[in-house]
């Protein structure tokens, strides 16, 4: 018995004039990456790598649970589950029989501005696998019973990641006070009461109106050319017609916040609280990413490592925190945050840690970067590009994640020299520009010791053994 | 199927990530015709050169120029398990402490070395290893080598570094005191190997690391880290000539013999079902039961059986009854630990409280219809192929290569079993399976481990304690 060759007899839609527009292998620098559009939108990216006879192989569409209806939280994601569930001529679970049945792997992945579906096969198995994905982007047909279960599933899910978690409660609710009106505020998992509100029709009512080749993204990485891979696309992807319903992605606006907000969760699971404060700002824009580059260098000289600036005043120069850092999210379709924090030492008070911290800040703004450290970052991001060269699975994620956020192949490939090119100057700027209390969230991860935040408490663990 | 990338920036995340003692299967295997395919083409042929230098130190290495980079992975067997019981932790701390400052570089100028070089070194310490990993571009390779050396040859464990370090350790473990994945897990390899270092974390716990001073570093530092229990993969843009000498200068000053190993253990585990009550929504559980040694001559006819019961995710029979037809898990899976001094078999899942009773139940029965019927030939086709074909896609990457090329040593395989692993999956017959399970799966010893507030759950007597 072998499952392996399939033949696709679901892709005889009305032909849409089968026609490369655009085909551009070679454009851009020699970095292996080349790109074409299909005449039905269907956008595809290849970076070519023969070191190994294995492809990666991912179709991403430009929605996500930033997109999930009101009322609807988490809707996305339950179709990306939803999609593994069977199609008019496969059934539920077949897909993923067929890909390891060819020695592949596959998943998907879902966020705020995209979904993505990912498989790692043999290079010869390419075909197939473009076959199956093509067809789940028209076809899918998945059995109202297989909903049931999977929701049970996805319920499960959020009780894993989110809920039995401190950190993961605490991230929950610190997203839905960052922004006041924008779906950003939302779980992509979706809140409890609305995942469990999810049904297969919703699913359905959603694929009708966000899938299809003019909203997707085609990328394959590995031992492929562009040529080979743009007439495989034509084959499977060329005949399906652009979905019509597919609009310009236009969320809600924030409006101008006005006030920092803070809050405090607490857990009695919580064994080193910390403070966490994050900002909203800008992204990356497209041909616009001199203050993106900036900030993500800011992230790394207050928070990258022990020579950065939060980890030497409380780390090496005192002995105050355990841990210290900086984050930036760089890619997003509209509004993301820069933060920082710092996990003290057992038993300091985050009022203190908060204190400190905010100290840290204040002197940085005044005193600018380390040109030492900055020319030590600037090298590291250099090295970055060429170590990134080993992981293709990554590479392939980076222009997937930089394509559903409104970002080009150009602003991809102009990046690291958008990074090169921050100078001190520009980060102080950056700093000060970001640092704005108003547009701030606070805050603090407690025990349910002291308010303070001190150590553990007692909560009633212990073993006990049932049934005695 | 998939994990929301939900704000994955949380500070926690990096004093929270520590290994349990569990070690999954080293060998992770892939189909017959991408198996064929990959044997018969030149390109998919792994040629591997046993590499050694001019005092002994041997390295396998892949040489591939394609990116102007070099990585090393190394791994001094022993590990934590070399710890005595009263300063556990011992060993993890020291390797915590290997880059913590070096030589005539204190912590911060040694991490400004690294940033300068653009390069990064890594040192952990697992129940069986103390491993180690280098990635330079090509044109640092001599001076990260050099950082390497320092760090390895020369640590200097200053008092206050030690403290931070220390300090850090005691936080990481508070935290996995408290989480219900660590919980099960620690508490699933105590039982199994009770009175043998495999039942304390290589971290070791709260009481023995707040006690740990420099001596017991220094004396960590002399167990560990030897030339005899060293082993050397080096992968990327770099010829045996070169790399020769390189070892000598970055390994050879180590001292020539490693401490003693403790003798290995037989897994306790007779059917006990533990509940630590933990207030969680979804109960957190372990199980499992005996596994099988690395070198059993049964070891891949195990592995394939594993791949059918709970290994392979989805397509498996735990996954397909447990998630797929009743929607009580995210995700269940089942691995062989064939650790050096004691083996188990161990699955890991999370279901919600008043449903983990029935999903526990439909992993006995899976358990005991295996054990009974073993599984259809349909089965084993599919799990061979997809083993076979898929063991390609371990080789595409540098760090991927370097890090099966220390896998294959720490199995104690040659260095032609990559090119010949796949014809051993595909020999596995029927009767193969069905003989290993009859070893390796014994219902009546499978036992539990489970966090959390369990419906439902009756517990066995043999559990009190």
């Amino acid at each position: 018995m072998r499952l392996v060759p399939y033949a696709f007899a679901l892709l005889l839609l009305p032909l849409a004039p089968a026609a490369a527009e655009e085909a551009a292998p070679g454009d851009g620098p020699d970095d292996g990456i080349a790109t074409f559009t299909l005449a039905n939108g269907l956008e595809g990216v290849v970076i070519e790598d023969r070191r190994a006879p294995v492809v990666t192989h991912m179709v991403w569409y430009r929605v996500g649970a930033a997109d999930d209806p009101p009322g609807l939280s988490g809707l996305a994601h339950f179709l990306e589950h939803m999609m593994f569930k069977g199609t008019e001529t496969l059934d539920e679970g077949e897909f993923s029989r067929i890909v390891r049945a060819n020695g592949g792997e596959d998943n998907a992945f879902a966020s705020y501005d995209y979904t993505g579906y990912i498989q790692r096969i043999a290079s010869d198995r390419l075909d197939l696998v473009m076959s199956m994905e093509a067809d789940r982007m028209a076809n899918l047909a998945p059995s109202p019973a297989s909903a049931i279960s999977e929701l049970d599933v996805v319920i499960e899910e959020r009780r894993q990641v989110v809920e039995n978690t401190p950190g993961g409660v605490f991230g929950e609710q610190r997203r839905a006070i960052q922004y006041l009106n924008h779906p950003y505020q939302r779980p992509v998992i979706g809140w409890m009461h609305e995942i469990e509100r999810l049904t297969l029709d919703a699913a359905m009512d959603f694929y009708a109106e966000h899938y299809g080749p003019n909203n997707a993204i085609l990328i394959v990485a590995g031992d492929a050319s562009v040529e080979e891979v743009q007439a495989l696309a034509e084959q499977h992807f060329g005949p399906i017609p652009p979905n019509p319903n597919v609009a310009e992605r236009e969320r809600v606006a924030e409006p101008p916040h006005i006030a920092a907000r803070r809050l405090e969760y607490r857990d009695p699971r919580v064994q080193n609280p910390y403070v966490i404060r994050s900002y909203l700002t800008e992204p990356r824009r497209p041909a616009d990413q001199a203050e993106a580059a900036a900030l993500t260098v800011l992230a790394d000289v207050l928070g990258r490592g022990i020579t950065s600036v939060l980890a030497r005043e409380l780390r090496v120069e005192d002995d105050f925190a355990l841990d210290t850092g900086a984050f930036y999210g760089d890619t997003a379709l509209d509004l993301t945050t820069f933060g920082i924090y710092v996990i003290p030492n057992p038993g300091i008070p985050l009022e203190e840690a908060e204190a400190r911290m905010d100290a840290v800040i204040e002197r940085f703004l005044e005193e600018g970067p380390d040109p030492d450290q900055l020319e030590r970052i600037k090298t590291q991001i250099r090295a970055s590009e060429i170590y990134a060269l080993d992981n293709l699975g990554s590479r392939a994620r980076r222009i997937g994640v930089a394509l559903t956020s409104g970002l080009t192949i150009e602003d991809v490939r102009a990046w690291p020299d958008a990074l090169e090119a921050v100078t001190a100057e520009e980060v102080v700027a950056a700093a000060r520009a970001v640092f704005r209390p108003e547009t701030s969230v606070t805050g603090w991860l407690l025990g349910t010791g002291e308010a303070t935040g001190d150590g553990p408490t007692d909560i009633g663990i212990g073993t006990e053994i049932l049934g005695e | 199927m998939t994990r929301a990338s939900l704000s994955a920036a949380l500070a926690a995340a990096t004093l929270l990530a520590s290994g349990p003692a569990a070690v999954a299967g080293t060998e992770h295997p892939t189909t017959p015709e991408a198996a064929a395919a990959e044997r018969d083409g030149p390109r998919t042929r792994i040629d591997i050169a046993e590499v050694t230098s001019p005092g002994g130190i041997t390295a396998w290495l892949y040489e591939d120029h394609t990116i102007p980079i070099v990585t090393l992975e190394a791994s001094f067997r022993g590990g934590a398990a070399l710890d005595p019981a009263e300063t556990a932790g011992a060993t993890a701390l020291m390797a915590n402490l290997l880059r913590e400052g070096a030589g005539d570089l204190d912590a911060t100028a040694f991490a400004a070395e690294l940033e300068s070089l653009a390069s990064s070194l890594g040192f952990s310490a697992g129940s069986d290893a103390v491993s180690v990993s280098a990635t330079t571009l090509v044109e640092n390779v001599e001076e990260t080598f050099d950082l390497l050396r320092l760090a390895l040859v020369e640590p200097r464990f200053e008092q206050d570094n030690l403290a931070r370090t220390r300090a850090r350790q005691v936080a990481s473990l508070r935290s996995d005191a408290m989480d219900p994945g660590s919980i099960a897990s620690r508490t699933f390899w105590a039982r199994a190997f009770p009175d043998h270092p495999y039942a304390r974390p290589a971290d070791g716990t709260i009481e023995t690391v707040e006690a740990l001073d420099r001596d017991d570093v220094v004396a960590a530092h002399e167990r560990a880290l030897a030339r005899d229990n060293l082993l050397l993969a080096v992968v990327g843009a770099i010829d045996a000539e070169t790399l020769a000498p390189l070892l000598d200068e970055v390994f050879g000053g180590l001292p020539a013999e490693s401490a003693e190993r403790p003798e290995p253990a037989e897994a306790a585990l007779a059917g006990e079902v533990e509940v630590i009550e933990f207030g969680i929504p979804q109960s957190v559980v372990a199980f499992g039961h005996a596994g099988i040694p690395r070198d059993d001559p049964d070891f891949i006819p195990a592995f394939v059986l594993d791949h059918v019961l709970g290994g392979g995710g989805f397509g498996s029979r735990l996954t397909a009854e447990i998630r797929e037809r009743r929607g009580l898990t995210y995700g269940i899976f089942t691995f062989l630990a064939p650790n050096d001094l004691g083996w188990l078999y161990m699955g890991r899942f999370s279901s919600a409280n008043d449903r983990v009773a029935e999903a526990i139940e439909l992993v006995r029965a899976e358990w005991a219809r295996t054990a009974a019927e073993g599984i259809t030939e349909d089965e084993l086709e599919r799990a061979q192929q997809f083993l076979t074909g898929a063991y390609a896609l371990r080789f595409d990457g540098n760090a991927r290569i370097a890090s099966q090329l220390l896998g294959l040593q720490i199995a104690g395989l040659g260095t032609d079993y990559v090119n010949e692993r796949n014809a051993l999956v595909e020999a596995v017959t029927l009767e193969d399976i069905e003989r290993v399970a009859d070893r390796l799966l014994d219902p009546e010893a499978l036992s539990f481990v489970i966090v959390g507030q369990p419906q439902g759950v009756e517990a066995s007597e043999a559990a009190v304690r």
